[in-house]
């Protein structure tokens, strides 16, 4: 008798994709609307995108459950940070405490994959880049999901990625002005929906500057 | 029983397709989507899923693309030897036995999920014919992985003795019902219509699905590789010239 298999896993991979562009004084976030698994539709009208803090915003692709768990405990340590400092938490501290949250179950990870937008202290543009175990990095711009494959190259040829070899080191934050970086986002998920299964339905963008935060929609294909 | 001893039943996937076919008043109605998929990205935006098999026979086709373009190209081309050998207009029947023997064959390797409709001097015919080469004959029928929402619409709604526009007008709901709610297909509505007097194809009969979003000024790509360093080394330095070396051997 052949030896029996475990077939029951705790992840599932609600699909998705999600983007987001550092600009000098503003920043993007954007992600699909759609929420799906294996080959089947559970709603075209997801939120991925979680504010959790005022300059500080969060979008998330993977398992779902475990993106929900994952902003309930953000957004408890935000609060708690607030009671005991008296002020909101900067961007790069969110970045950091992300981080340590992840690691924090590096043996039973939150399957969640994280791009983090928001204004910096000095109000420039800034967007953090996660794995699934809180490895992170401070770039000019980002995706994640299952259409990361095919909106990454394009955002590295249109947003003029210099090279790492470059001295001295360049800061990669775009010179693009809000409306043309809205505009990319809108092609760039356009065109991952037309050839990815997963990314579809509705695009959901954020837009930090410093008159605050705003949001936008636009309808994508829903095949 | 076998699961008592310990052997599961293989899971089969039925891959990203959504096709069908109803009998009608006057002959038979297939239908296809037109999404091809490798995986979670789509390979082919709008691909042909309704074969040419005889001038009065088609047959959709789910599975790999691959075994159903090679299987239905080479019963349709088996057919029309056969047409010159009898003489005589090919019958569904002639397909569907050619389809099945050929799919039992080889076990279900030949991964081929068909609905083949048409219309011969013995009625509308319409089946459905399975990779493991097994058949069934039903006046209506859905295949792929959208064969569950396609089939939704048709037991809702399907009635003996449609008209042709009300035929067409549910193959095309069918269809849509896939494109929208299977991730596996999509894209846009082929239809063929098939009666006595003749076929008609209607490739892209429905596109319901135009792109949401295009750029008015477009975008250029520059060249995009910093130049980091320019040396220019004259490789003939490198290699010493020897003259009038032996010719080679032949």
């Amino acid at each position: 008798m052949p030896k029996q298999q475990a077939n029951w896993s705790p992840y599932d991979n609600n699909g998705g994709s999600c983007v987001a562009i550092a600009g000098a004084d503003y920043c993007v976030i954007a992600a699909d609307t759609r929420m799906s698994t294996g080959y089947n539709i559970l709603t075209r009208d997801y939120s991925k995108i979680c504010k959790l803090a005022d300059k500080c915003v969060m979008a998330s692709s993977g398992f779902q459950a475990d993106v929900k768990a994952l902003q309930k405990h953000l957004a408890a340590r935000h609060l708690i940070y607030q009671h005991q400092h008296n002020k909101q938490m900067s961007c790069p501290a969110m970045a950091q405490l992300l981080s340590n949250t992840l690691y924090y179950k590096r043996f039973f990870p939150y399957y969640s994959f994280n791009v983090l937008g928001g204004l910096d202290n000095e109000g420039k543009g800034c967007v953090f880049t996660y794995d699934a175990v809180g490895s992170y990095e401070k770039v000019g711009y980002s995706s994640q999901g299952s259409g990361s494959t095919l909106i990454m190259p394009f955002l590295d040829n249109q947003l003029k990625s210099p090279s790492p070899l470059l001295l001295p080191v360049q800061d990669a934050v775009t010179p693009l002005a809000e409306a043309e970086a809205v505009d990319l986002v809108k092609t760039v998920f356009a065109s991952a929906s037309e050839r990815d299964i997963y990314t579809g339905d509705k695009l959901e963008i954020v837009v930090i500057n410093a008159d605050g935060i705003r949001r936008e929609y636009m309808d994508l294909r829903k095949d | 029983m076998l699961a008592k001893k310990g052997v599961n039943p293989p899971s089969f996937r039925k891959t990203g397709t959504t096709i069908v076919g109803l009998v009608f008043q006057y002959g038979v109605i297939l239908g296809a989507d037109t999404r091809a998929t490798e995986g979670p990205i789509v390979c082919d935006k709008n691909c042909e899923k309704i074969h040419y098999m005889a001038p009065n026979i088609y047959c959709c086709g789910a599975g790999t693309a691959a075994d159903t373009e090679a299987v239905t190209d080479m019963v349709s081309s088996q057919l029309q030897l056969h047409r010159y050998h009898t003489g005589r207009e090919s019958r569904v029947v002639t397909a569907l036995t050619l389809l099945k023997r050929h799919l039992f064959n080889y076990q279900g390797y030949v991964s081929a999920a068909l609905v083949l409709g048409g219309v011969d001097v013995t009625g509308p015919h319409l089946h459905t014919i399975y990779p493991h080469g097994s058949t069934d004959t039903l006046p209506f029928a859905t295949m792929g992985s959208g064969s569950l929402a396609a089939m939704a619409v048709f037991e809702s709604k399907y009635k003996e003795g449609l008209t042709r526009n009300e035929g067409i007008k549910l193959v095309t709901e069918a269809i849509c019902s896939g494109i929208f709610n299977d991730l596996g297909s999509g894209s846009n509505v082929d239809v063929c219509v098939i009666t006595k007097g003749g076929k008609e194809y209607l490739r892209n009969h429905l596109q319901p699905n135009p792109r949401t979003y295009t750029n008015s000024k477009g975008y250029s790509f520059p060249k995009k590789t910093e130049v980091l360093l320019t040396k220019i080394i004259p490789l003939k330095e490198k290699v010493e010239i020897i003259e009038g070396g032996d010719a080679m051997e032949e």
